[in-house]
């Protein structure tokens, strides 16, 4: 196998990211693959929660949305959103939350909300969903965006999701449980918070990108680590896995349903 | 607890105006009592639902809604839910009222609801923009630790719609496998409308699973296939397909229009309405 792409690379960095044994709040889309991938290679007991009440699923393809029914077949326990949000993230029961956003800041602040004024939004997109708890509660949370001006910007026009909110000690002050971003997976590598500001700082690059690369991805002025370490490429095992997890999604999303008699 | 057709039923517990939550989180969404709310007409209901999905875009893009309060407004693993963003971004058909909250946030004033307490505390909405927005979202210092929570009203609607896999002929009703918010939404709501898959003579053994005995359950309604395109779990399967579809369909007005008018509104019930969708297969 030779070759790979930067989306497959993306989410093979963020699935190693993930360590065997973990409980991980997923979120859809790109987290689902990065945390399915982390199950299928290194991390066979990581344990994952979708907010659809889905306890410990070991779904064979990625569901396209977070209550697909072999979320629920898979699954350790299947239990009510209420018990999910209070008894298990509430409660500081999961390691990591793993979330996705339109716009991002440099303190790992999310918007998923909308672009443009709240009253009078240009593009109104989905909204909270779970994020805000997640972030306020997980141990710890990855993001996984691919990067652009447009997405990574100086101020996000609306914070559906709090990181580190003004950088510095702004986030520890409100006494949120939780520990806040950790890493931001991106396409060309990894951006992770620096004591003491917070501020999301390049760390690691993938195999051919470049700092000069990572900077005009970024809509503020990237800060670049003391050391940025280059990741190693896909093995062959992560891509193969990889593939055919996605190969089996793509067929059965667009398998037909025989429709209720 | 009566048995009505659907009709009958929407008729009687549906009115203009009311607060109205189908519920169900991506499982058993009750589409095919979304669809005749559509067929009679109904004005200026306030709709609530964490997950608005497809069937409150129908319902928002053909005119029924005034208000939304929901969670999370978005087609999962697609993209936007366009007839919803048409009401927000351009008022098209109408100005809809948005009360925005997170998922949490909704469970907690779903499980106040359901206890009929004034509202639902939680560890909720930290630093985020939600609660500057919405004055829905309040705070209470706890008054045992000092902590300060977060706060939402008891959601309470008028009447909670759900799609169940069983009902008994008494009206006692299960469901089971993804179960989302409904058992909460169900007992907070003042009428509980339950459309089902099968009625049977015995539920099968409950202990555990989730039941609305039957003095809980306002009127049942039979009514096979009633969730697709979400799903009934052991009856059908989630049709992902039709989900990604939908996102052409409702992108454009026009095509939006056509394809309730063909598929809806010139169907006089849900067995015409997937007759219809069989036809084009």
């Amino acid at each position: 196998m030779s070759g790979w792409t930067r989306d497959e690379m993306m989410t093979v960095a963020a699935a190693r990211r993930l360590w065997d044994g973990c409980v991980c709040f997923v979120g859809i889309g790109l987290p689902s693959a990065a945390c399915n991938l982390a199950r299928l290679t290194h991390a066979p007991e990581i344990v994952l929660i979708y907010e659809s009440g889905t306890i410990g699923t070991r779904p064979s393809t990625l569901p396209l949305s977070i209550g697909d029914g072999e979320l629920a077949e898979t699954a350790l326990c299947v239990v009510p959103l209420p018990e999910v949000f209070s008894y298990y993230l509430q409660a500081g029961r999961v390691d990591v939350g793993f979330l996705g956003a339109a716009q991002i800041d440099r303190f790992g602040n999310l918007n998923s909300t909308v672009i443009g004024p709240y009253d009078e939004p240009r593009t109104r997109l989905p909204g909270a969903g779970g994020a805000p708890e997640i972030a306020a509660h997980a141990k710890q949370t990855f993001a996984i965006m691919r990067a652009s001006p447009r997405t990574f910007v100086p101020q996000i026009d609306f914070r559906t999701t709090a990181g580190f909110l003004e950088g510095g000690d702004a986030r520890a002050k409100t006494g949120m449980r939780g520990g806040g971003p950790r890493a931001v997976i991106t396409d060309f590598g990894i951006l992770t918070p620096a004591a003491p500001s917070n501020e999301l700082t390049l760390s690691a690059l993938f195999p051919g990108a470049s700092v000069e690369e990572a900077r005009a991805a970024i809509g503020w002025e990237l800060a670049i680590g003391a050391a940025v370490e280059t990741l190693a490429a896909p093995t062959a095992h992560e891509l193969s896995v990889l593939r055919a997890l996605n190969a089996r999604t793509h067929a059965a999303h667009r398998r037909a349903v025989e429709l209720p008699a | 607890m009566q048995f009505l057709s659907l009709a009958e039923a929407i008729e009687e517990f549906v009115h203009d105006g009311a607060c109205v939550a189908l519920e169900g989180f991506t499982h058993l969404i009750p589409f095919a009592a979304g669809h005749e709310i559509i067929r009679q007409g109904r004005r200026d209901l306030h709709l609530v639902r964490m997950t608005p999905d497809i069937v409150y875009d129908q319902m928002i893009g053909m005119g029924c809604a005034e208000k939304l309060t929901f969670s999370w407004g978005g087609n999962p693993g697609v993209g936007s839910l366009h007839r919803l963003r048409d009401a927000v971004e351009n008022k098209w058909p109408r100005p809809l009222e948005i009360d925005e909250h997170s998922h949490a946030g909704m469970a907690a004033g779903y499980c106040a609801g359901a206890a009929r307490l004034p509202f639902g505390v939680l560890r909720g909405y930290a630093g985020a923009d939600l609660a500057s927005v919405n004055p829905n979202v309040r705070g209470v210092r706890c008054p045992y630790t000092g902590e300060d929570l977060a706060t939402v009203p008891a959601l309470n609607p008028d009447v909670t719609v759900l799609h169940a896999q069983r009902a008994d002929r008494k009206g006692n009703v299960a469901i089971h496998g993804i179960v989302g918010a409904q058992k909460e939404a169900a007992l907070a709501a003042a009428a509980l409308l339950v459309t089902a898959e099968e009625i049977v003579d015995e539920l099968p053994p409950a202990m555990n699973s989730i039941v609305f005995p039957h003095w809980t359950v306002s009127a049942a309604v039979h009514c096979p296939g009633g969730a697709y395109p979400s799903y009934a779990h052991g009856f059908y399967r989630r049709d992902n397909s039709f989900y990604q579809s939908w996102d052409a369909i409702a992108r454009d007005r026009e095509s939006f229009r056509a394809w309730m008018a063909r598929h809806v509104l010139a169907c006089p019930d849900h067995k015409a309405h997937l007759a219809s969708l069989r036809k084009e297969l």
